[in-house]
């Protein structure tokens, strides 16, 4: 590994895991949608850095990552918000203070979790590991604690950049074509999610998904 | 033979295609009927010809018996929703959308490569979603949005698992099925991954506790989704399962998956046997149901051997059938009385015999009554059970068995045998045609039949057990 890959996989690193905390952190749906696009864009980092030279189409899928986690997901998101509202009434059920030591907790937990995974992994990358289970767990975590149905998509989100970034730490990336798949999964998944967002908040007058209790035994 | 798999993936994708081109031609309501009938054919065509070991797209895409004859069970599974149910009100993109769904479910059965195995599976949730919220109203919303972020969050987990196992190959990574049913080392994340993801498989097989969005999402769907989804998506998933625990048993021994799935499958039946007693709605009723039989089904499995695992496979066909069959008669049962609930349909068997025979007929083949084959299968698995010194688990299985088969009963006896409490012309006529008709019983005969049928498919049945590695 050169030097300026070495440096760009802990910058990308740093920035997954600070996008992380920072968007338990924001309340408002634009905010939280800035950062997701900023995490987006670092995974793709985290996939530069991890192709080994000379391996053009593993480029061509990290700028597929760029800009469908960077720059469409976000625009699209985005778009939603600014139909629906924002309106502040992204109400977490955990205050920003819980947040954050239950971020240090979980980036604890992950590394003792990955230490198996680091120690098995011949890897140079693999120390980084611990990093994409940190922001799958946080991602829960905001997946769990909002209830405006955009935060959840954000969280649903960033659940599978820290599965993607965990692939690229312990792997160097699933096959290409499985990316691709995985890519696109993903984009559908949030578009539906987005089209049932706009409906829900056409019939129920609000985008909290605790109001959607109709169906029970 | 090498161009059966692209025909059973491209017909339902083209006929997808012509639905949303063409959205006024009449054609257009039978689209999902023509892709159900050409996978019944493809299917039909592997299991006679039974080649194993058949790759396509680069290795991709494998043909074994045990494909062979899941794609003749979605085949027939959906040539009996899609057949059956009265499209009141098919339209261009809803047919494509159930072509599409077909099409995504045969790409889970086709895939040898776990990562394509994820893809497809993520795909049947898009392709639902708006299935599921098509023509519900709030309920429909409520249900869909419920459905898919708890769907595509537990898939997650498993594709979490399906990176940690590919990471544990080393130093020839792989994801083929095929390739790793013969590894016999893993290193330690296989362990990890392979239990999160057939935890996050059990979301789409609807296992406990992974099934709340379920009885929601299975109960607001239009009747021909509700089948497709309870009838032989649910056994997608679960055969999904069966291929991670060839894997795991092969690399890391019996004991893992065998806890795995005794917990969840016992978890399943209880959560079943809970809430069926106090259902007041007759579709959920029929969801719990499937959740109970994904329970047996589990089960089965955690039993293995060949006779647990041969009635497990001839089981998925057989309440596939019943259940796209039941749930075709729920949506016109629902059409006819205009409600949902169990205590304001009376008498139907009186009142509606066209509606109250079906729907008893079907509640006695998935209650395992003779001469349905349900009974067969599962007491082949309980006495495997026994056989292989499962005392515990299989008696517990067996009596919440008992209490979900008591408030069934209960609950149906209460629609069809009671005295008709309001006046005949309150309620609406039965909307199915003849041949509609005509397919709901043909899928009620065909599950009678299952013992006899069992003998021709006997050899397909066998094959697909001997290509899990006889499940030990």
């Amino acid at each position: 590994m050169t030097p300026i890959t070495a440096q760009v996989l802990a910058t990308a690193a740093g920035a997954l895991l600070l996008t992380a905390v920072l968007l338990l952190w924001r309340r408002s749906i634009s905010g939280g949608v800035a950062l997701l696009g900023l995490q987006g864009l670092a995974l793709a980092g985290l996939a530069v850095a991890t192709t080994p030279d000379g391996e053009l189409e593993l480029y061509a899928l990290a700028a597929l990552l760029a800009l469908g986690k960077g720059v469409v997901i976000p625009f699209l998101v985005l778009r939603t918000a600014a139909t629906v509202g924002d309106a502040g009434q992204a109400r977490a059920m955990v205050n920003p203070t819980v947040g954050m030591l239950l971020a240090a907790a979980f980036t604890t937990i992950a590394f003792l979790v990955a230490r198996p995974l680091v120690t098995a992994s011949t890897r140079p990358t693999a120390a980084a590991i611990p990093v994409g289970l940190a922001v799958v767990l946080i991602g829960f975590l905001v997946l769990t604690s909002r209830t405006h149905a955009l935060s959840q998509i954000v969280g649903f989100v960033m659940v599978d950049n820290g599965i993607g970034a965990t692939a690229l730490l312990s792997t160097g990336g699933l096959p290409a074509i499985i990316e691709l798949g995985v890519l696109f999964d993903v984009v559908l998944v949030v578009l539906v999610l987005l089209v049932l967002t706009r409906r829900i908040r056409d019939s129920f007058t609000s985008i909290d998904v605790h109001e959607l209790r109709e169906l029970r035994d | 033979m090498a161009v059966i798999p692209w025909i059973a993936l491209i017909i339902p994708a083209a006929l997808a295609g012509i639905s949303l081109t063409l959205p006024k031609a009449s054609v257009v309501r039978h689209t999902p009927l023509i892709a159900a009938a050409a996978l019944l054919g493809c299917g039909l065509l592997l299991v006679v010809r039974q080649p194993d070991g058949l790759t396509a797209a680069g290795g991709l895409l494998r043909i074994d018996a045990l494909t062979a004859y899941l794609l003749l069970t979605v085949g027939a599974v959906a040539v009996v929703a899609t057949g059956g149910a009265t499209t009141t009100s098919a339209n261009g993109r809803f047919s494509a959308l159930m072509c599409l769904f077909l099409a995504s479910m045969t790409l889970a059965v086709l895939a040898d490569n776990l990562g394509v195995l994820w893809v497809a599976i993520e795909a049947t949730t898009i392709t639902t979603a708006f299935l599921v919220a098509h023509g519900g109203g709030r309920h429909g919303l409520e249900a869909a949005w419920k459905y898919v972020v708890l769907g595509s969050v537990g898939v997650a987990i498993a594709f979490l698992g399906i990176v940690l196992v590919f990471a544990a190959t080393g130093e020839d990574p792989t994801l083929s099925w095929a390739a790793l049913t013969t590894r016999a080392h893993l290193t330690d994340s296989a362990r990890i991954g392979l239990a999160l993801a057939v935890l996050g498989l059990a979301t789409k097989a609807g296992l406990a506790p992974m099934h709340s969005w379920l009885p929601d999402a299975h109960s607001q769907a239009p009747a021909q989704v509700s089948g497709l989804m309870s009838g032989v998506l649910l056994s997608v998933a679960f055969v999904g399962i069966l291929r991670l625990k060839t894997i795991s048993d092969h690399a890391l021994g019996v004991p893992l998956m065998r806890t795995m799935l005794s917990v969840v499958g016992l978890l399943s039946l209880a959560v079943a046997a809970a809430l069926v007693l106090t259902q007041r709605n007759y579709k959920r009723l029929l969801a719990y149901s499937s959740i109970e039989h994904m329970g047996i089904l589990a089960i089965g499995a955690a039993i293995g051997g060949p006779l647990a695992t041969g009635a497990v496979l001839l089981h998925i066909l057989g309440h596939g059938l019943a259940k796209a069959g039941l749930f075709v008669v729920a949506g016109r049962t629902l059409s006819a009385t205009g409600t949902h609930a169990i205590a304001d349909v009376h008498g139907l068997l009186v009142r509606r015999p066209s509606l109250g025979r079906p729907w008893l007929l079907g509640i006695t083949a998935l209650l395992g009554f003779p001469p349905f084959g349900l009974i067969l299968t599962e007491i082949a698995i309980f006495v495997a059970g026994y056989q292989r010194g499962f005392t515990v688990v299989t008696s517990l299985a067996l009596l919440l068995l008992l209490i979900v088969f008591a408030g069934l009963s209960r609950h149906v006896l209460a629609m069809t045998l009671t005295r008709p409490g309001t006046p005949e012309d309150e309620m609406g006529v039965d909307p199915a045609s003849g041949g509609q008709r005509l397919v709901v019983l043909g899928a009620f005969i065909a599950v009678a039949m299952l013992p006899l049928l069992a003998w021709p498919l006997s050899s397909a049945v066998q094959a697909a057990v001997a290509a899990l590695g006889g499940m030990p």
